[in-house]
């Protein structure tokens, strides 16, 4: 589980983050969503400690991260995983190696027992006969996939996923979407997903997170957000065409 | 401010990149690939340019001493010092700048605006030292190196172009190069290298690793730390050359 206090944190003179708290549970897919330049990627990075906050505290099933020193982090950042916006694999390194890069760094398993949890990582995010190509080798897709197996290969109690959907067709970010909710529930990790697509939203929503200048507007599940009364949450909603139809199918039937 | 600003962080960076490795294992064999995609790469350019160098060199020296009160084994001499105390050294290490230190920022930089780096930090690894430790303990080992190699193919440059013009003949340009030979020139230009190799490596890999934004920030950014590693490495030659004779 994680725990937000009253999250601050600013550029310069620019507030990009204003009290924000909410917890995160494990086993659930949680979702920070708004629009571009509401301060999710900041949030998103500040949560795993990529910026320092201003103000407030993070807990990580109650330990204090943001009281530890880079020491402590370091050791926490190995419960850890994250899907970046572009995947962030190394270039340097085939599909293989990149997901056993983090086994080769931090444990000293054998290399017979690495290759078993490579392999079952890639199969798992239905990655076949791509082990030995290069990231430049292969589709966004699979980019994103292979960041996912990279990111789960330690068993981590952790997923942060940054855009996991961005650049994707429809149906890839479907497959995408229904991935990370599977290994979230399988592997009962508290997963925190930035996204500002609706459709992942409504798919995998377990909890929603809906921030706008850096404020918390609504907090809620997939369930609730097209009965949502915020202004701002449902000008983001209601966008898109679709999400607009159903909502007035929804109150045409009520009446 | 902005000097002293980079000089702290350039500093604290440098802390942070030579703290003790995750794993020694994975450092090490990156210090070999570093070695070779740094070091054996660049036998080649090294080479080339020293043999033209040497070359020119022995031709400029034999027309400024056309003097037939100068012997002309000295064409040799002059040849054999100009590139040991310089230009196998210094000049040398301008070039490198540009081609390692380039590279060493593009590398960095691309992997910063990919989040790549974001992505290590994440796994618990010291971004710092795992990008960085490897490439300059690899540039300041191969560095002596390259300066030996410069100086052996300057001096074939000379035997060839030398008396290929007419300017020295082969058995004199021989004798002056083995006449009054100093040792501690070596010496002192070897720990030149250090310096220079240490510079070519942390000033590029500083200005790769904190570049923001995209694509042309990452060419920004080389350009840049090709002329500070340049302005540094004559400040160093300076200062070096001072202490040193």
């Amino acid at each position: 589980m994680i725990t937000i206090q009253n999250i601050f944190k600013s550029f310069e003179d620019k507030q990009v983050l204003s009290n924000i708290s909410t917890v995160f549970e494990p086993g659930k897919t949680n979702l920070i969503i708004g629009r571009s330049g509401s301060g999710k990627t900041v949030l998103l990075k500040s949560i795993v400690g990529l910026h320092d906050v201003d103000e407030g505290t993070i807990f990580y099933d109650n330990r204090n991260f943001t009281q530890m020193n880079e020491k402590l982090r370091k050791k926490l950042r190995q419960e850890m995983g994250m899907v970046f916006q572009g995947g962030a694999l190394f270039d340097s390194f085939n599909v293989e190696e990149n997901v056993r890069f983090p086994l080769d760094m931090f444990t000293n398993k054998t290399a017979k027992e690495k290759q078993e949890r490579v392999d079952f990582c890639l199969d798992r995010v239905n990655i076949d006969k791509a082990h030995k190509l290069y990231p430049a080798e292969i589709s966004g897709g699979m980019k994103k996939r292979v960041a996912i197996a990279r990111a789960i290969v330690m068993n981590p109690k952790y997923l942060f996923c940054d855009e996991p959907n961005s650049g994707l067709d429809p149906e890839t970010s479907l497959v995408i979407d229904e991935l990370i909710h599977e290994l979230t529930v399988d592997f009962e990790m508290t997963t925190v997903i930035n996204t500002h697509d609706m459709n992942s939203v409504m798919e995998i929503g377990d909890k929603i997170l809906f921030i706008s200048e850096g404020v918390t507007c609504w907090e809620g599940d997939k369930d609730k957000i097209l009965e949502a009364e915020n202004q701002k949450l449902q000008e983001f909603v209601f966008a898109n065409k679709t999400y607009r139809q159903q909502r007035d199918e929804k109150i045409d039937s009520k009446n | 401010m902005k000097f002293f600003f980079h000089v702290g962080r350039y500093f604290t960076l440098l802390g942070r990149a030579f703290s003790r490795p995750e794993k020694h294992r994975i450092y090490l064999r990156r210090l070999f690939i570093e070695l070779e995609q740094l070091g054996l790469d660049s036998v080649g350019i090294v080479a080339i340019i020293s043999i033209f160098m040497g070359g020119i060199i022995t031709l400029q020296v034999a027309y400024n001493m056309s003097s037939p009160l100068f012997p002309s084994y000295l064409i040799g001499l002059g040849n054999r010092d100009t590139l040991i105390l310089e230009f196998s050294s210094t000049i040398l290490a301008l070039i490198m700048a540009g081609k390692i230190g380039s590279n060493i920022t593009s590398e960095i930089g691309s992997m910063r605006v990919t989040e790549q780096i974001d992505s290590l930090e994440i796994m618990g690894i010291n971004s710092a030292s795992f990008l960085i430790m490897p490439k300059t303990l690899a540039v300041v080992f191969i560095f002596p190196f390259l300066f030996v190699l410069s100086v052996f193919f300057g001096l074939i440059g000379g035997l060839i172009v030398g008396p290929a013009v007419g300017a020295v003949t082969a058995p004199d340009y021989i004798n002056g190069i083995q006449y009054m030979f100093t040792s501690y020139y070596v010496t002192f230009s070897m720990i030149k290298t250090l310096f220079f190799g240490f510079l070519v490596a942390t000033v590029p890999a500083y200005f790769g690793y904190y570049v923001e934004g995209g694509a042309f920030e990452v060419g920004a950014a080389s350009t840049r730390a090709v002329v500070n590693t340049n302005i540094l490495i004559l400040v160093f030659d300076l200062i070096l050359t001072q202490l040193l004779f």
